[in-house]
């Protein structure tokens, strides 16, 4: 009869037990929306920097640097040597179909309808295919990376792999990337592919070896008629800022809200 | 406590233990530094090589033709846009010889007729018809071209 008793009572005392432990949880839970109180607290003590050429860049949220890129479409002659010294740059392979950078082609015939090419990324140079007295409306729409600040190739890795930098450049880690290809699908704008030979995911870089060292990206530098251009957003006195205080710009798929950092002069809505 | 309990809560507790000591040489010591990332992977794609050089090194031993472009059309364009990266050139000038291109397929990248191109941007020529059977460099420099 008694151990039939304590039997009970050890069973009442598990559920007692098991039962707090679960409201504990579910209280906690109610904390969450305070949670940033107290990262905000110890956001302070963690506010790092990290040495990167001799320039400290600290955390996103005050970092003196917001790079973007700024194309005028009305200047391009899609001559392609951006995307040509893009691969000599960054050692991209060479065939085509890989491209970190590429000239697209847009025809619109005056029956309404609309020829996209790019062949070869534009690298051999673009060539009319549409007899003259079809076309309504020409214009070439230099692609690359838009370095998206809510970027949703950075939302899908599962290894944390590619990110936002905290001066904006969306990156690839080449030693930490797995090469599964989930951000290659989740790209809207197809900026980036698997490499070949490394078998990781490789894009843009908007040259951050270069930018890091005050120089332009490349396809900016080579650019002949200066469609290109690139700068800092945090800096009133960039060309950037310059660009788009002289130009009407827009971004591709702005209803994605991907947070796109790359302008476009003269878009036509064509243009996806 | 009953003695399951007790055996239960420390077999857990080992399990969590083990998997912080897993986890601590798992993740890589940079890794949350500015977030769920490497930051080393930062410092990484900075150490590139940079193959295409400022412009102004150019200039500073082709002092001829930097002259002669600076009062041309092309005054704009980078030397390299057309040579090519100049990074092994300035190394060693003469064993690293830049390309000096003069095809007229070359020169249509830019020049040749097309719908797409504006008028006002760039001066355009239908290069299957216009004087085919010289290169087009024989009568425009490409330093400081003429119409």
């Amino acid at each position: 009869m008694k151990t039939e008793k304590d039997k009970n009572n050890s069973r009442r005392e598990f559920l007692i037990a098991s039962t707090a432990i679960t409201g504990g949880i579910v209280l906690s839970t109610f904390l969450n929306p305070f949670k940033s109180i107290a990262e905000a607290k110890s956001a302070d003590s963690t506010k790092d920097t990290i040495k990167l050429n001799d320039k400290n860049v600290s955390l996103a949220k005050d970092a003196e640097k917001w790079w973007g890129f700024g194309f005028d479409i009305e200047k391009c002659i899609g001559c392609g040597t951006c995307a040509k010294a893009c691969k000599e740059e960054n050692n991209v392979p060479k065939e085509p179909f890989f491209f970190r950078t590429w000239i697209e082609q847009y025809t619109e015939k005056n029956d309404g309808t609309l020829k996209v090419q790019s062949p070869n990324g534009g690298i051999d140079g673009q060539t009319q295919a549409v007899p003259s007295e079809d076309i309504f409306k020409s214009y070439f729409v230099p692609k690359t990376c838009n370095h998206c600040s809510k970027s949703p190739c950075v939302q899908v890795c599962p290894v944390g792999a590619t990110f936002v930098s905290p001066d904006g450049v969306v990156l690839v880690d080449e030693k930490y990337c797995i090469g599964c290809g989930y951000c290659v699908q989740a790209c809207p704008y197809g900026c980036r592919y698997i490499h070949p030979e490394k078998e990781i995911a490789d894009k843009c870089t908007l040259c951050y070896h270069r930018i890091n060292k005050g120089l332009q990206p490349t396809c900016v530098e080579v650019c002949p008629t200066g469609a290109r251009t690139h700068g800092n957003l945090r800096d009133k006195k960039s060309d950037l800022v310059k660009f788009l205080k002289e130009h009407n710009c827009h971004v591709l798929k702005p209803h994605l809200n991907t947070g796109s950092k790359l302008f476009y002069n003269g878009l036509s809505e064509e243009v996806r | 406590m009953p003695k399951q309990l007790t055996r239960l809560i420390i077999v857990f507790l080992i399990f969590i233990s083990l998997f912080l000591v897993v986890r601590h040489f798992l993740v890589p010591e940079s890794f949350y530094k500015f977030g769920h990332y490497r930051a080393d992977a930062l410092k990484d794609n900075e150490d590139h090589q940079v193959k295409y050089i400022d412009a102004a090194m150019c200039s500073a031993c082709h002092t001829d033709i930097d002259s002669l472009k600076v009062s041309g059309p092309h005054k704009n364009i980078n030397c390299q846009t057309c040579h090519g990266p100049g990074y092994l050139h300035v190394e060693d000038p003469s064993k690293n010889v830049l390309i000096k291109p003069t095809e007229r397929a070359f020169c249509g990248k830019c020049h040749s007729l097309n719908a797409a191109r504006a008028c006002n941007i760039i001066k355009q020529q239908d290069i299957a018809q216009h004087n085919i059977d010289n290169k087009c460099v024989e009568c425009h420099n490409p330093h400081q071209p003429q119409p």
